[in-house]
């Protein structure tokens, strides 16, 4: 029996350091999606990582250097956003497109987003299952499987 | 033409449910005409999935726009390839290449055991066909390829399809789907082999046995596909990487790993008798987990942040899995006896505990990686926020596992079954050890100081070493034995128990692999805006733009740069990094251009034009070692076939057992 003795804790010690880096890993990259009115809701919003979702408002985008600024909508709630980060913007980042905020609340409401993911809201049909509905590398995974 | 593709899959339908009954209920009553009619539907099923797939096939390539699955994913200016490609590039048309090749797999099995395991067979059909039937209701009433446009729908004529996703217009993309989906769908045999055994109560391994080919045959094609799609993702995506732990991506790893788990595993019930139940259960969460990756990929689950992707197919895979996971729980736990292990651990210094913890560390990183792609459902479920996480979760969780695996990879074909003894440890691991241990401590003294690229590269030195040991000591015995050269004693050796040696081939193989995944913790990038003229520096490289264009074909619209690469100032190349705009889709794809190199990769990706259209941006990146994770994969891929081959002689595998106890009963001569 000593041998399954050694057996558990071995098998004790290596689970319980993969739970530790897990728990670590999750604390470390949790995002929460949110809509723009669950993001108005949320309690202590501010310095969490938070990826929001909206459609661009028409003519609402303004560049500035390497900082771009738009406004996300949902229905009638809008969002100020503010884009900070180092790779080109997608090119289905228009007007009235779909997209994709991840970053962060500031305390005056401005929504700081690292990444922006879009697609083009004109071009898909709503129907399921047809490509370009995958938020990241557009319809990709689609065929992937 | 469409309803005639309609009516075939309806038909086989009819006929995967006919096959199941006639199976079952033949066999319960005894009659054999019923059971072999069974296995006759199952060659029917193959015809009429095949003509269904000739017809849809045949639409895409003359271009009937009619079906809204040809303009959908298809236009007059796509190559053929790509036209046939687009079989597989949506929805519908890739549910039906699962049917398809799923009834190619359930016609090549009844084919092969036309004149052998009579007692288990017709279940092995019926659960072939109740898969085949769950399929077949999806390509008929949920996810039909022969869907006419109707007038109504927003579109009231169509001259031309809407395109492939230009994404996917690359030839790795060509091959990649079919490529998982043989791997995929191939596990649905060994899972039906298991069942079929559990069942009718086979008492030993025969299931196994019969499978073993199956099994590693359908790894290849899973490990081929999980490789094309990362080399995809290099080429094409233009991110830089060939990772990102995207559910997609995730999806396909899982039941891999699963397999992978399975594949070591089994070497345990076959020379020992243990681990009969875990076998059991690794093949039923394979073969669960490829069904379940078609339902994330398919379903939108995870990805739909918003309503990006919504799918009433849901709903029906989750119904197939709940029941057959149940069903499958139920048939293991109510045949428990039959599964009883014939030996137990005796040490854990043996080849037995290094079984034990591949597998226990394999899956561990499945769960892992199951956990971080279902986070958002769960914490939706449990705390009501929608909670995702990121690469350096999953990185965090298996670059440790993977490490540890190295390690064991080792580690356990060398060490001795039931107990080792220090001496034999030593003899077997002290030079290998030496090697990795002075490739760690000279890297260091180089400069390298990150903690796990050292211990990666110092473990993946250790594992060759044992594996060229192997092969060196083996050979050189043959060839001093029969006179010939070093080569030859090796062709010979891994002849002679080519499953032994395929299997080092292709440990080997993920050796280089690993080299290849550690080079990733010296990626340099950069992303500059330049116009024609302009030079700049990343790592040992100085660029020069030399021209900067755009034109357009009838398919896209494209910009181009062209780029020279020099080196000390002498010119090693030209890069021309290429972007291109679809017309039919609207979307935009990237032509990276690479110089693959075995020591690193220069990789440039135009990304876009600047906001004034007069500058380009250009992202460069520098992937160091990136090359050795294709060329593992073409070592794994021939380790693989060399498994498959026969070996010279057959091999007996003798199980341990007890013969007599040494003491007062054994003879002794004084």
């Amino acid at each position: 029996m000593k041998t399954y003795a050694k057996f558990a804790v071995l098998i004790v010690i290596i689970i319980g350091t993969l739970a530790w880096l897990a728990t670590g890993g999750i604390k470390e990259t949790k995002t929460y999606y949110k809509t723009i009115s669950e993001l108005q809701e949320m309690k202590d919003p501010h310095g969490k990582r938070i990826r929001v979702g909206g459609d661009v408002v028409p003519g609402s985008i303004r560049r500035n250097g390497k900082e771009v600024a738009f406004v996300l909508q949902q229905d009638a709630l809008k969002l100020n956003v503010v884009y900070r980060g180092n790779d080109p913007l997608p090119d289905t980042f228009k007007d009235g497109a779909q997209a994709l905020a991840d970053g962060r609340l500031d305390p005056s409401g401005v929504f700081y987003a690292s990444k922006i993911q879009a697609k083009c809201a004109s071009k898909y049909e709503a129907a399921p299952g047809k490509p370009g509905q995958r938020p990241v590398y557009g319809a990709s995974g689609q065929a992937r499987m | 033409m469409e309803n005639l593709g309609a009516l075939s899959l309806l038909l086989a339908l009819c006929l995967s449910v006919y096959s199941v009954l006639s199976s079952v209920v033949g066999k319960w009553r005894r009659n054999p005409f019923l059971v072999a009619s069974g296995r006759r539907a199952v060659y029917a099923i193959f015809v009429l999935t095949s003509i269904a797939s000739g017809i849809l096939v045949h639409a895409l390539m003359t271009s009937d726009f009619r079906l809204a699955y040809v303009a959908g994913h298809s236009n007059r200016a796509m190559p053929a390839l790509y036209k046939f490609a687009a079989w597989w590039g949506g929805q519908e048309g890739s549910l039906l290449l699962w049917s398809w090749v799923l009834s190619t797999y359930a016609a090549v099995v009844v084919w092969q055991t036309r004149k052998k395991h009579r007692e288990i067979m017709p279940y092995v059909v019926s659960v072939l066909m109740i898969t085949q039937c769950f399929f077949l209701i999806l390509n008929t009433f949920v996810a039909s390829p022969f869907q006419v446009l109707a007038i109504g729908k927003g579109i009231t004529e169509a001259q031309d399809g809407q395109g492939l996703n230009p994404l996917l217009q690359y030839w790795t993309m060509a091959i990649h789907p079919p490529m998982l989906y043989l791997g995929y769908v191939g596990f649905v045999v060994p899972f039906a082999f298991a069942m079929a055994s559990l069942i009718t109560r086979q008492p030993g391994d025969a299931w196994i046995q019969t499978t073993r080919r199956w099994t590693l045959v359908t790894w290849m094609f899973q490990t081929a596909g999980i490789i094309l799609g990362a080399a995809w993702a290099y080429a094409v995506l233009g991110w830089g990487g060939y990772w990102g732990w995207d559910p997609v991506e995730n999806a396909s790893l899982l039941p891999w790993i699963t397999a992978t788990a399975f594949l070591h595993s089994v070497m345990m019930q076959e020379k020992k008798g243990m681990m009969k139940v875990w076998n059991m259960v690794l093949i039923s969460a394979t073969f669960f987990l490829c069904i379940f990756g078609t339902f994330l990929t398919r379903s939108g689950i995870v990805s739909s942040v918003h309503a990006f992707a919504q799918s009433p197919i849901g709903k029906f895979f989750v119904a197939f899995l709940a029941l057959g996971i149940g069903a499958t729980i139920w048939l293991i736990l109510d045949r428990l006896d039959y599964l009883k292990s014939e030996s137990h651990l005796e040490s854990v210094v043996s080849r037995e505990a290094t079984f034990l913890f591949n597998n226990l560390i394999l899956l561990a990183s499945c769960f892992a990686v199951l956990w971080g792609t279902m986070f958002p459902v769960i914490s939706e479920a449990v705390t009501g926020d929608k909670i995702s996480v990121d690469a350096p979760f999953f990185n965090r969780v298996n670059v440790p596992i993977g490490l540890f695996l190295l390690f064991l990879t080792g580690v356990g074909p060398l060490i001795a079954w039931r107990r080792s003894s220090l001496e034999s440890l030593k003899r077997a691991f002290l030079w290998p050890s030496v090697a990795g241990l002075s490739l760690i401590v000279v890297l260091f003294a180089l400069g390298v100081r990150h903690f796990y690229a050292l211990m990666s590269f110092g473990l993946c030195l250790f594992v060759a070493w044992t594996v060229v040991t192997e092969f060196y000591k083996g050979a050189r015995a043959i060839a001093s034995r029969t006179n010939s050269s070093l080569l030859s004693g090796v062709i010979e050796l891994t002849h002679r128990n080519t499953r032994r040696y395929g299997g080092y081939i292709v440990h080997l193989g993920i050796v280089f692999m690993f080299v290849g995944f550690t080079g990733a913790a010296f990626n340099k990038d950069a992303t500059h805006e330049v116009v024609i003229g302009d030079s700049y520096r990343l790592g040992r490289y100085e660029l020069k733009v030399r021209d900067v264009r755009a034109g357009e074909n009838e398919n896209y619209s494209w910009d181009h740069a062209v780029v020279d690469v020099f080196h000390n100032g002498k010119q090693i190349g030209t890069l021309e990094p290429e972007r291109q705009f679809y017309k039919a889709s609207g979307q935009s794809v990237s032509q990276v251009a690479i110089r693959r190199r075995l020591n690193e990769d220069l990789y440039l990706n135009f990304a876009s034009m600047s906001e004034d259209g007069k500058r380009a941006v250009i992202q460069t990146y520098v992937f160091p070692l990136v090359s050795w994770i294709w060329i593992g994969f073409w070592v794994v891929l021939f380790g693989t076939l060399i498994c498959l081959v026969p070996s010279k002689y057959r091999l007996q595998y003798p199980k341990t057992e007890v013969v007599a106890v040494a003491g007062k009963h054994a003879p002794v001569e004084s």
